[in-house]
């Protein structure tokens, strides 16, 4: 049987279409009109310029964590502690920020690094406990929550504010260490910047360099990639290292653009939205990006949602998770067909 | 014994009970193959189910089930995902956990700190009255009771019993078990869907009895650990629910002895305590560590020791299916 | 039991694997089944077992047809198959692994069920400890656990998958006593399905040939083995005997060298092997073998002795090291332990020479076409590598050695591949002994060994018992050796 081949590309369109409905119709229990409030995450993300240019600060640090999880998939490592990881570039940002005084670019070229080499470190170690027989996703996740905890430590101890306990978050940075915005917004040139600097990174890192071959033979199959010559454990370390360091760096801009001070939430579960953009694009290169900045706009259109229905924040989050998992499960057109061949098959036979 | 620390034991067995619950539904999917990751989301989502449930019909009883119905279509997705389409039982797990969390923010926003039913206590009587024993084990709630029952039903199910075979011999090697005559795929959509259905009732045993009511996030971080005490338990029910009462003893007594002698301060080293127990106990059942301290042990010595320590999990837990 | 196959057709995608074949099996005889690899003798069995449905055709049982919807289906009908690997839990004991697929009530009757497993183990000449897990018996006893199931579960038909492959001598003769035995006193069919004549010649009464699927005749035995080669492969392969040469200077030594698993520990082991020499392992199973194999190359410590490789001690080697000295390890599951699925010729191709910081995609192509070239490889250098047949696999995995080797550790380097492919790999290591090259490979073929080695060093029971030129044995006293005989 012969299928025009644009099926299988345009498929995952479908279940998008059934996730849009499934949370219009929790909306309408919630005697909220899809309409209106589609209308009013649009208008949330993209209504003015200054909209915008907020989606797109949302974007940059979403954007920078996902490109990391491409290489740690790559390398086949399931790294949920990305969120801890982009917790700790936070913190090594606030750091710095919080203890030096230099002119503004070797200040903010400080706190970047300061804030890779955290993010890396935290990855490092999930990558240590794999080593002693810890799963990546059990290591991660305790190592995301003791970076929560020493968030909220930092915040009620030795970086309280001056004026006393607000629990809420550090004094705001001198003016030296915060990144340069435009206008009123939260979108920063710099993180832009450098967020398209590592979008071609890791496309030369994966597509082209003899890393990127290795992480690939070390994904699919770790025992042949061995005896090919690929070093299972220096290999996990660096595509950890270097995962932990770009979501570090996701971060460091949040900290330094999107807030001026370390919060409790700093992240906010960026780092798990990260996962999912990254599922949601099938782990493809090209489409990352595009999948991050829809996400980004879903997101931040919500702030605007909320306003207007008094509905709870988390409607953005439930979008993109039932899109997400709708499309996980239904997304690809030949394991569906497998599914059903099976199935009649299976009727058949009994 | 002192009455003090009477009370704290009941009051530790009644904290374990959810976990331990949760650990007996988990195990019985992973034996028979199927991860199922979502846990953390699904206790969530139940716990709000549950308490809603039972808030609007004033009957504990509908609470319950209807979290257990919750808890059971969780799995049937991961179950779905992985058995028919053949997805990753992690990435659908994962994707389920995060809706899951979402979804009970965003549902139960209207019943934050509302005063709801809950399970009153059910003394046995005359065993209530055996010292130590008593005040233990038999001045607890049903939900208790459940769970230890539970826990001793399943290690009979798994290990006795002609269903328990076949069900272990489905996580192990499926194609020697299709071979026999069991019905792999039938066989670990069950199971699957049973343990969500406890991890369900886990969910509202918290909301309507361990931790009262409903409030964003109530029992976040909770389904991870029980993940990772399945783990250290071997798979095996019973070992799983010594881990949660020793997870959560160790956590009560270093609370009790914190808050005796340095107070706010300790806030940090209590919240990080989990997370460092789950680590440090993964690290001891992982391989590596142990192994090391095993080699230097006499011969005789390494094998039971071994058994003890280490456990292998299902061979062919999360692989996919391949049938005739 | 009278079992015919009609015109059994059975196809996985492009590939026929079963062509119309038509056969009939007597009750009270042993049928040997013969064909070389990807003849079609493994398809065919498990259809018949209901394993797998066929396409089309038709089983008889006794002239009446079935339809079998899985092997407990089959074994009802009296239709027991015996795998190579059996299909046994390698974590239940004995008992438990006896039980499952048995119908009875909810709890275990641990005790009954047990003395029921004896007195059947005795029955047919089997000395069975229920209470033993699977996973710490020999393959051997593993199989007659199996055929005891088989039998208790009402089998009439056997069918047995090249059952001696990996079981001792002594086990092979007590197995071939009772396939006797039930085929006489019984009454049961057997079919043996087996590549090996002599043991086809010396148990059974009939064979019949498969060649590329189709049934290519059939043979009365005994009967000249010329006969039944010429069935399988249309014309008679011919081998020239090969010069055995001096050795070189020393490739590998241990000394003392000993290696721990969790379930063996090997004795210490002195050996040496020089350039341009070739060291048969023989050994049953799980000897030791694979274990000082491993270690050769880095991929298991070593719990005691020294390692020294061209001469110089290696302390706490690791493969990598290993790979850079030259010494390179061919492990037996190719796409498990050898090749990256999904991955291209020509990206092996980059992996293993790495050109700087970059891919050199026209430079990996050239050199995968030409390895294609030499090796004589069925595939296109953007051929993913799943896509090759076996035999390609291993010709491209040869041809992934640099040239420069200088030890060539081998798990059973023909496995699974037709006899010209063998020839050709084992023409492949003959170029690189005489290019200096010491190799060392171990087998379950006792043949192989013989015909391929320069010098046999036999484990048993995780000691190196004896090391012995291959010029001066035989298959028998070889079979001998490895079962523990002195």
């Amino acid at each position: 049987m012969s299928r025009p081949a644009w099926l299988p590309r345009l498929w995952p369109l479908l279940p998008s279409f059934v996730a849009l409905l499934l949370t219009s119709l929790l909306l309408l229990a919630f005697g909220a009109s899809p309409p209106l409030a589609f209308g009013a995450i649009w208008e949330g993300a993209f209504g003015n310029q200054d909209r915008l240019l907020t989606t797109v600060a949302f974007w940059i640090p979403l954007m920078l964590s996902s490109l990391g999880l491409l290489i740690s998939f790559r390398a086949g490592l399931w790294n949920i502690g990305i969120e801890g990881q982009f917790i700790l570039g936070a913190i090594g940002a606030s750091w710095v920020a919080l203890s030096l005084q230099l002119p503004a670019p070797l200040q903010i070229s400080l706190q970047m690094l300061a804030a890779m080499a955290a993010g890396a470190l935290w990855a490092g170690l999930a990558g240590v406990l794999k080593r002693w027989g810890v799963h990546e996703i059990f290591g991660g996740l305790a190592l995301n929550n003791l970076a929560i905890i020493l968030t909220n430590y930092l915040i009620a101890g030795p970086w309280q504010p001056p004026e006393g306990g607000s629990f809420r978050g550090t004094a705001p940075f001198h003016a030296d260490a915060l990144l340069p915005l435009v206008g009123a917004t939260r979108f920063s040139v710099v993180a832009l910047g450098l967020a398209l600097l590592a979008f071609g990174l890791v496309v030369l890192a994966l597509r082209n360099s003899a890393w990127g071959l290795r992480l690939k033979a070390l994904g699919r199959n770790p025992r042949s990639a061995l005896l090919l010559g690929v070093s299972s454990r220096r290999e996990t370390l660096l595509a950890m290292a270097f995962c932990g360091a770009l979501a570090g760096l996701g971060g460091a801009v949040r900290v330094l653009s999107w807030f001026d001070s370390l919060r409790q939430s700093i992240s906010g579960g960026i780092g798990y939205l990260a996962l999912m953009v990254v599922i949601l694009a099938a782990f493809r290169l090209l489409w990352t990006p595009l999948v991050a900045f829809f996400f980004a706009a879903v997101l931040s259109g919500s702030v605007v949602l909320q306003l207007r229905t008094q509905l709870h924040s988390s409607l953005g989050n439930i979008l993109t998770g039932v899109l997400v998992l709708l499309v996980l499960l239904f997304g690809n057109l030949d394991s569906l067909r497998a599914w059903w061949a099976e199935w009649r098959a299976g009727r058949r036979r009994s | 014994m002192d009455a003090n620390w009477i009370a704290i034991a009941a009051s530790v067995l009644l904290q374990s009970s959810p976990l331990i619950i949760a650990v007996c539904g988990e195990t019985l999917s992973e034996r028979a193959g199927v991860v199922n990751l979502s846990l953390d989301g699904s206790l969530l989502l139940s716990a709000l189910a549950g308490f809603v449930a039972a808030y609007f019909s004033s009957s504990l009883l509908l609470g319950f089930l209807a979290a257990a119905g919750v808890g059971a279509l969780m799995a049937l997705i991961v179950a779905f995902g992985s058995l028919a389409l053949r997805q990753s039982q992690v990435a659908v797990g994962f994707v389920l956990t995060l809706l899951g969390d979402s979804l009970s923010a965003f549902l139960g926003q209207n019943f934050t700190r509302l005063p709801g039913p809950w399970v009153q206590r059910l003394p046995i009587p005359l065993l209530k009255d055996i010292p130590v024993l008593g005040p233990i084990f038999f001045n607890q709630d049903l939900v208790v009771y459940f769970s230890l029952v539970l826990v001793a039903v399943t290690t009979w199910w798994i290990f006795h019993t002609r269903p328990g075979l076949e069900l272990r011999s489905a996580g192990e090697r499926p194609e020697a078990a299709f071979a026999r005559g069991v019905a792999v795929r039938r066989l670990r959509y069950w199971y699957a869907v049973l343990g969500g259905a406890l991890v369900g009732i886990a969910g509202a045993a918290y909301s309507l009895d361990v931790k009262i009511g409903w409030a964003e996030g109530h029992t976040r971080g909770l389904g991870w650990i029980a993940l990772a005490i399945v783990i250290f338990g071997g798979w095996s029910p019973l070992r799983g629910a010594l881990g949660v009462l020793l997870f959560v003893a160790t956590r009560s007594v270093i609370s009790v002895v914190l808050q005796r002698s340095l107070g706010e301060s300790s806030v940090v080293i209590l919240n990080a305590l989990p997370w460092l127990l789950m680590l440090g106990v993964l690290v001891v059942v992982g391989g590596r560590f142990s192994e090391q301290v095993l080699s230097r042990l006499p011969a005789a010595l390494q094998r039971p020791f071994r058994g003890l320590l280490r456990a292998a999990p299902p061979a062919a837990l999360g692989a996919e299916l391949k049938e005739g | 039991m009278r079992v015919e196959l009609e015109k059994i057709s059975k196809s996985f995608g492009p590939v026929q694997a079963n062509r119309a074949i038509s056969l009939a099996f007597e009750p009270g005889l042993i049928y040997g089944l013969l064909g070389e690899n990807g003849a079609g003798k493994s398809t065919l069995m498990k259809i018949l077992s209901g394993y797998q449905p066929a396409d089309s055709g038709r089983i008889l049982l006794d002239g009446a047809p079935q339809r079998f919807r899985s092997p407990l289906d089959a074994l009802a009908a009296g239709v027991g198959m015996l795998y190579q690997d059996p299909l046994d839990l390698p974590p239940f004991t004995v008992l438990e692994n006896y039980l499952l697929g048995r119908r009875g009530g909810l709890a275990i009757p641990r005790r009954r069920a047990a003395g029921e497993l004896r007195e059947l183990g005795a029955r047919y000449g089997f000395e069975v400890h229920p209470h033993e897990r699977i996973e710490d018996l020999s393959l051997g006893e593993r199989q007659q656990l199996e055929l005891l199931r088989l039998l208790s579960g009402g089998a009439r038909l056997l069918i047995l998958d090249e059952p001696t492959t990996g079981i001792s001598a002594a086990q092979k003769e007590l197995l071939f006593n009772s396939l006797r035995s039930l085929a006489r006193d019984e009454g049961k069919t057997l079919i043996l399905v087996s590549h090996k004549l002599d043991e086809v010649q010396e148990l059974c009464n009939r064979a019949y040939v498969l060649r590329k699927g189709e049934l290519a005749g059939e043979a009365e035995l005994p009967c000249p083995n010329k006969r039944l080669v010429g069935l399988m492969f249309g014309q008679l392969p011919s081998r020239p005997a090969r010069p055995r040469p001096e050795a070189g200077p020393p490739r590998l030594e241990l000394r003392g060298a000993a290696v721990r698993s969790p379930r063996l520990r090997t004795q210490p082991t002195d050996l040496q092997v020089g350039a341009g020499e070739v060291l048969g392992l023989a050994g049953l199973e799980g000897s030791g073998q694979e274990l000082l194999l491993r270690a050769c190359a880095g991929l298991l410590p070593l719990a005691a002795g020294e390692l020294y490789l061209s001469g110089v001690p290696q302390r706490r080697l690791d493969y990598l090291t290993a790979r850079q000295l030259g010494v390179h390890y061919l492990a037996a599951g190719r796409l498990e332990e050898g090749l990256v699925s999904g991955m291209t010729l020509s990206e092996h191709m980059a992996l293993v020479n790495p050109n700087g910081l970059f891919v050199d995609r026209a430079a990996s192509k050239a050199q995968a076409a030409e390895r294609i070239r030499q090796y004589q490889v069925v595939a296109r250098p953007r051929s993913r590598v799943e896509e090759l047949s076996g035999g390609n696999q291993q010709r491209f995995l040869f041809g992934l050695l640099p040239p420069d080797a200088q030890l060539i550790l081998a798990e059973h380097p023909t496995r699974g591949l037709d006899l010209r492919s063998s020839d050709w790999i084992w023409g492949q290591l003959d170029e690189r002994r005489k290019q200096g090259a010491a190799i060392v490979f171990l087998s379950a073929e006792l043949d192989e060994i013989l015909e391929r080695s320069d010098r046999i060093a036999v484990f048993f029971a995780g000691r190196l018992s004896r090391v012995l030129p291959a010029g001066e044995t035989s298959v028998d006293e070889l079979g001998h050796l490895i079962g523990g005989g002195a």
